[in-house]
């Protein structure tokens, strides 16, 4: 079994008007399944509403589960005993990082996962110390929250995540609030976390290019897993992606319609540089 | 122009009483306070005023920041001393129409503001020198017996230091929405109180509903970071008492003593001079 195991996952919640009847019932995740090994980076992709945020709430035992099971290291997050464990386990970063920096100067804000634990003062030190290092902010340790850029803020959020010493982290669209500069820190300091401690990262998110690093990505849709695989085995599938409301990469879109146009060019290129490789050997070939 | 505002009044500057332990400045700041009430006479307030004077010196703040807190009772002080002055029966001294000054209010009038005034410097030195952070730690240990009769003195603590956290971010947010609407033809400038009131409502409704977002928000970012309350917490930056900090607490007593035979010790020195 993996660092995260969901077997056959349902979720529902009740709609109720302003008179607090009950209105009908929405299932946001239903009958999912996923099994992430310790060390994988996985995506999971989806348009709003399609129960994305639902179940990375669930990994963390924020929200649990109306049927199925979810095991977060092996243990069951609807056993209240194991709560405090598994939120260890499993670090959570959010969406809007000015709500979820507590502390007044960024290595308070670090040190407060640690302070919760009971970790003893001098190693909550050493552990803030390496966090900031592992995510580049170690220089603004002294800094008020409010004063760094929306990408900094959320690499503190990461940081303050790591101090907790989980075995994997999840990161529910942590790029959806900052702009392209902030959004490239974020994912670098995120697969760096991958490529080095070897944390296992789950990254929910919408835009296309943060994925293409990962191991695994699932496409959400209305609460079911659409599609899974890798990420080139997924944007093979651009009038598929299309039609889940999602955009492909602009290079896999720009290939794709060359080879609707005729030209040899295979599906499922991700980068820029297999890009300008398959050009050039098409235009070998012609 | 929301943005000027600066929260708690800290001057960064090293000395001696920046690095005294929070704890001791509180319990130095009250002790000063109730002594400022029990002294009732000249020679106890200078002791009071070489006190004041020596702190003023020591925390190496300059004094006009400290005047700076007196601009906010130079109203109420105006008034307690005309009111002391006219208004105290006793004998007269000098007298206009049906009012009269007398000797008893002019006592009463000078002690009440040296009084005040000694009062609102003496606070502020705590506040200039300590940093918000510091103050809300040293409230959470000093009240800390009073767990004992189920007062929530954890949580007390961390809700002060949250919304010292998220005052900075609320203005900002109220800079947005006022631009915002300001876009789009608002108007909160002119018109009579009323109207100025009434033209807050726009601006008021989506702060609140977005501080009960952000609220939501962060509980569930605590909690996802292990947070369950102050027991089994262990402390990033724990106040110790270093010997300096005993050391104040002895120049408290001191200052005490001194108050409590300031007559004795200033015939002294009347009579050394």
């Amino acid at each position: 079994m993996g660092v995260i195991k969901v077997k056959d996952l349902i979720f529902e919640y009740i709609r109720r008007d302003e008179e607090g009847n009950v209105e009908g019932i929405t299932t946001a995740v239903d009958d999912v399944s996923l099994d992430i090994n310790q060390g994988d980076f996985v995506s999971i992709l989806g348009h709003n509403g399609s129960g994305k945020s639902t179940l990375a709430k669930h990994l963390n035992a924020i929200l649990y589960p109306t049927e199925g099971t979810v095991w977060v290291d092996g243990k069951d997050t609807k056993k209240d005993e194991y709560l405090w464990d598994i939120r260890q386990t499993a670090g959570m970063v959010f969406q809007n990082p000015d709500n979820q920096i507590i502390g007044q100067v960024v290595e308070e804000d670090v040190g407060f996962g640690p302070e919760n634990m009971g970790v003893p003062t001098k190693e909550i030190w050493e552990r803030v110390e390496e966090s900031l290092k592992a995510v580049g902010m170690y220089e603004f340790r002294k800094h008020s929250p409010n004063k760094l850029s929306g990408g900094q803020k959320q690499r503190v959020s990461i940081a303050g995540v790591i101090a907790m010493h989980p075995k994997c982290i999840i990161l529910d669209e942590p790029t959806a609030m900052l702009d392209p500069k902030g959004r490239k820190e974020v994912i670098r300091a995120v697969r760096a976390l991958n490529d080095v401690e070897k944390i296992t990262i789950i990254l929910i998110t919408h835009y296309m290019e943060e994925v293409i690093y990962s191991d695994k990505v699932y496409v959400m849709d209305k609460g079911k897993v659409a599609l899974q695989g890798t990420p080139r085995e997924i944007f093979s599938q651009v009038e598929r992606l299309r039609k889940l409301r999602l955009d492909v990469p602009q290079v896999t879109l720009l290939a794709h319609e060359l080879k609707q146009e005729g030209f040899p060019i295979p599906e499922g290129i991700l980068t820029k540089e297999e890009f300008a490789e398959a050009i050039d050997r098409c235009a070998d070939m012609l | 122009m929301l943005r000027d505002i600066t929260l708690g009044q800290y001057y960064q500057t090293d000395s001696v009483i920046h690095r005294l332990d929070p704890r001791v400045k509180l319990v130095a700041t009250i002790a000063f306070i109730l002594s400022l009430f029990i002294f009732d006479g000249a020679a106890e307030y200078a002791i009071a005023a070489l006190f004041l004077a020596i702190m003023i010196k020591l925390s190496r703040v300059p004094f006009k920041f400290m005047v700076k807190g007196m601009k906010a009772i130079v109203f109420l002080l105006a008034i307690t001393i005309v009111f002391n002055l006219f208004l105290t029966p006793g004998e007269p001294v000098f007298a206009i129409w049906r009012l009269s000054i007398t000797k008893e209010g002019i006592r009463l009038a000078s002690f009440l503001t040296v009084r005040l005034s000694f009062l609102i410097i003496g606070s502020s030195i705590m506040t200039l020198t300590t940093t918000p952070n510091q103050l809300t730690d040293g409230m959470e240990s000093l009240m800390k017996p009073l767990k004992k009769i189920k007062v929530p003195v954890h949580e007390i603590a961390m809700m002060m230091s949250i919304a010292l956290r998220f005052i900075p971010i609320l203005m900002e947010e109220t800079d947005k929405i006022m631009k915002a609407q300001m876009a789009r033809g608002a108007d909160f400038e002119s018109g009579n109180f009323i109207k100025k009131a009434k033209s807050l409502i726009p601006l008021l409704v989506p702060l609140i509903i977005s501080a009960f977002r952000r609220a939501n928000d962060l509980a569930m970012a605590m909690e996802a970071r292990c947070y369950r309350g102050g027991d089994h917490r262990t402390r990033m930056k724990p106040l110790c008492y270093k010997k300096r900090d005993f050391a104040a607490y002895a120049v408290i007593v001191l200052y005490l003593a001194a108050g409590a035979m300031a007559d004795r010790i200033v015939k002294m020195v009347l009579v050394l001079l």
